[in-house]
């Protein structure tokens, strides 16, 4: 099924000083997610991607803008009428009942024609606890599972009903870290075996960047960059997204193109051909530095981290914004920490211009 | 630890002296007072030990009287005005304006001084020489006759004793079971939202599940409270409980210790103790029963 946010707006009215004043939550969101895929809402917290989810599975209702799921348009429909299944931050399961009636709840609440047979609604509930693989636990109320048995109760009771979207709320932030990585994979399995057009929203562009097909990087309710993951990552398209994905983050430099050469302090670091002379903003993914006694970009050497695979290099730059900069190569590089600086030569691809002011990107001639 | 033990029965110590003085203690007594026959207060004399005092209470129709009377009163206000609580509570929290207020109308009538609220009852419903009450007229606007509630027939005087102490325990009741819903985490409902849940079934498998400690608490501590019903009564008909065939258990201990027809302890202290064998036993069956439906999360 695919879905379709048309112009999608939700403004929530001002309260007690502000009063006259609207928040936007969502703002102009047009996008089609296309059948079957697993789409990340990725951004921080208050851009307005749980407001998109409930707009989505209808607990809110647009304040204009139109959703379609497949050709349907469902924007006035009410949550129920729409088939589509949620899992709340916080798991939502009913406490005082067990796995198997949590599971069963949505199928119990079917009336009429709808409603199936008691032996079918088992099966199903059953088909449904293996899926997520807890049918061994289905006996148990949901206090006596962990946390991560628990969402999978809770993904278990929204896959039940077979609906035509599946839709997750913050699914790991509840999570430890390693049960959040086990998680995670879980999640991508179960909705490429069902071939759920799913939405998750959340905060952890590492969450985000490695099971979504598609990422949607929101701020302030206005949508900043849709695409695949690793194009978000090697093409951002502005500032914010590229300081939002990556870990560690990206080094912004204040900088300036003069004459068709990016200037940061009074090297020449890149050449930017065909850009006019402006003061830029320029960020540089940590793997983007490489270590060059040549080098234009010197820096402050503080110290040289070993994590086996790779080194990282600890170091400041008086136009760095970053307190620090911590420039990832490679293990078979050697750095003489006797030196009060190292010097780098930075990798075109991995550096990205903004302009100063706006932080919209700026293309270079011929970059790279 | 030894240490730690002994410092924690010193802090333990005022409350435990006070609650012995005062609880402990007259509760052993009147259990033995209960057993002798013939207690004088005056002389502290009796003649015997034996279950006499017990008889002559069971045999007593004023007790009898008062027994149905109790037992009537606790099985028409205790589910009732936990069900009208219950109602009031939903709508309260179901309405986003002016909530605070209505709260605040709903729970007037719990500071309300009990003898003023009797005292409103009585001109709505007692009849007198210059007019029928308020209720009367009502009554007869309608076509019916009028009723005499204060001094006519027991249905009459039931139902005015039943309506005043629902109308008194219902708003504390209508208190503790707001605050008990709006503790309920709204993703329950947006959840059972999402899933199509009909309104009834949100209520009988959602609400009353998540709130189902707080109203065991609330039928607990109403069983409790009507058994021990004595005031009310009071308030409405008069000191003379017996004459008036209103009188409650707690009235019929009170009136064997002081009334007209008292001073027998002895007498008194064999009906409390069957009060608080009655009491026990519902309380037990309640715990029993709210085993299987109340829920602590």
């Amino acid at each position: 099924m695919k879905v379709v946010l048309q112009d999608l707006t939700k403004k929530f009215p001002g309260r007690g000083k502000n009063a006259q004043q609207e928040v936007v939550a969502v703002d102009g969101f047009t996008f089609e997610i296309p059948d079957g895929k697993l789409v990340g809402l990725l951004g921080p917290s208050g851009c307005g991607k749980s407001t998109t989810l409930n707009l989505l599975c209808g607990l809110l209702k647009p304040t204009s803008g139109k959703i379609f799921f497949g050709e349907d348009d469902v924007t006035g429909l009410p949550a129920e009428k729409r088939g589509v299944g949620l899992v709340f931050q916080n798991y939502a399961l009913y406490p005082h009942l067990t796995v198997l009636q949590n599971i069963l709840f949505p199928l119990q609440n079917l009336r009429g024609r709808e409603r199936p047979a008691k032996e079918e609604m088992l099966r199903r509930a059953k088909e449904a606890a293996d899926l997520v693989q807890i049918g061994e636990l289905l006996d148990r109320r949901p206090s006596e599972l962990s946390g991560g048995q628990q969402q999978r109760v809770a993904i278990a009771r929204a896959l039940v009903k077979m609906p035509r979207v599946l839709l997750l709320d913050e699914p790991l932030s509840n999570l430890d870290a390693r049960l959040r990585l086990q998680t995670r994979e879980e999640i991508r399995r179960i909705q490429r075996e069902t071939g759920i057009t799913t939405v998750f929203v959340t905060h952890d562009q590492d969450e985000a960047m490695s099971i979504s097909d598609i990422i949607v990087v929101m701020k302030n309710g206005v949508v900043q960059q849709i695409d695949k993951p690793q194009a978000v990552y090697d093409d951002p398209s502005n500032l914010f997204v590229a300081q939002f994905l990556g870990t560690p983050p990206i080094h912004v430099f204040n900088g300036r193109v003069e004459g068709g050469r990016l200037y940061i302090g009074n090297q020449a670091v890149l050449p930017a051909p065909g850009l006019p002379d402006q003061p830029v903003t320029a960020a540089v993914r940590p793997e983007g530095f490489a270590l060059d006694e040549q080098g234009p970009l010197a820096c402050n050497l503080t110290r040289v981290e070993i994590m086996g695979r790779d080194i990282s290099v600890v170091c400041t730059h008086p136009d760095c914004e970053n307190t620090a900069i911590r420039a990832i190569i490679s293990a078979e590089n050697r750095v003489d920490t006797a030196q009060p600086t190292v010097r780098f030569s930075l990798k075109p691809g991995k550096v990205f211009l903004f302009t100063a002011d706006t932080q919209a990107r700026l293309r270079p001639a011929q970059e790279g | 630890m030894e240490k730690n033990n002994l410092k924690g029965w010193l802090y333990l110590l005022p409350a435990a002296l006070f609650l012995g003085f005062f609880l402990v203690y007259p509760l052993i007594d009147v259990f033995v007072y209960s057993f002798e026959e013939g207690y004088n207060s005056a002389s502290q004399t009796y003649f015997g030990v034996g279950l006499y005092n017990y008889g002559y209470v069971l045999h007593d129709p004023y007790f009898l009287q008062a027994v149905k009377n109790t037992f009537l009163l606790v099985a028409i206000t205790v589910p009732l005005s936990t069900c009208l609580a219950l109602l009031i509570s939903m709508g309260l929290s179901a309405i986003p304006r002016l909530q605070k207020l209505y709260q605040t109308i709903y729970f007037l009538p719990y500071v309300t001084n009990t003898l003023a609220v009797g005292l409103v009852f009585m001109i709505l419903f007692k009849k007198t020489a210059y007019t029928d009450g308020l209720i009367n007229l009502l009554i007869n606007r309608f076509g019916g006759a009028s009723v005499d509630f204060i001094d006519g027939p027991y249905w009459a005087k039931m139902f005015v004793l039943c309506f005043y102490t629902i109308w008194v325990v219902l708003p504390f009741k209508i208190l503790i079971l707001t605050s008990a819903l709006a503790s309920v985490n709204r993703d329950y409902y947006n959840a059972a939202k999402v899933d199509g849940t009909p309104a009834w079934r949100i209520f009988t498998r959602i609400t009353l599940p998540m709130i189902s400690p707080t109203v065991f608490y609330l039928v607990i501590t109403g069983f409790i409270g009507a058994f021990k019903a004595y005031s009310d009564a009071v308030a409405l008909f008069g000191t003379d409980l017996n004459a008036a065939g209103m009188n409650t258990i707690v009235g019929y201990v009170y009136d064997m210790l002081y009334g007209n027809s008292g001073g027998y302890p002895s007498y008194a202290s064999a009906a409390a103790i069957l009060l608080f064998a009655i009491v026990l036993t519902i309380t037990c069956i309640n715990l029993l029963v709210s085993k299987k439906h109340v829920h602590y999360s």
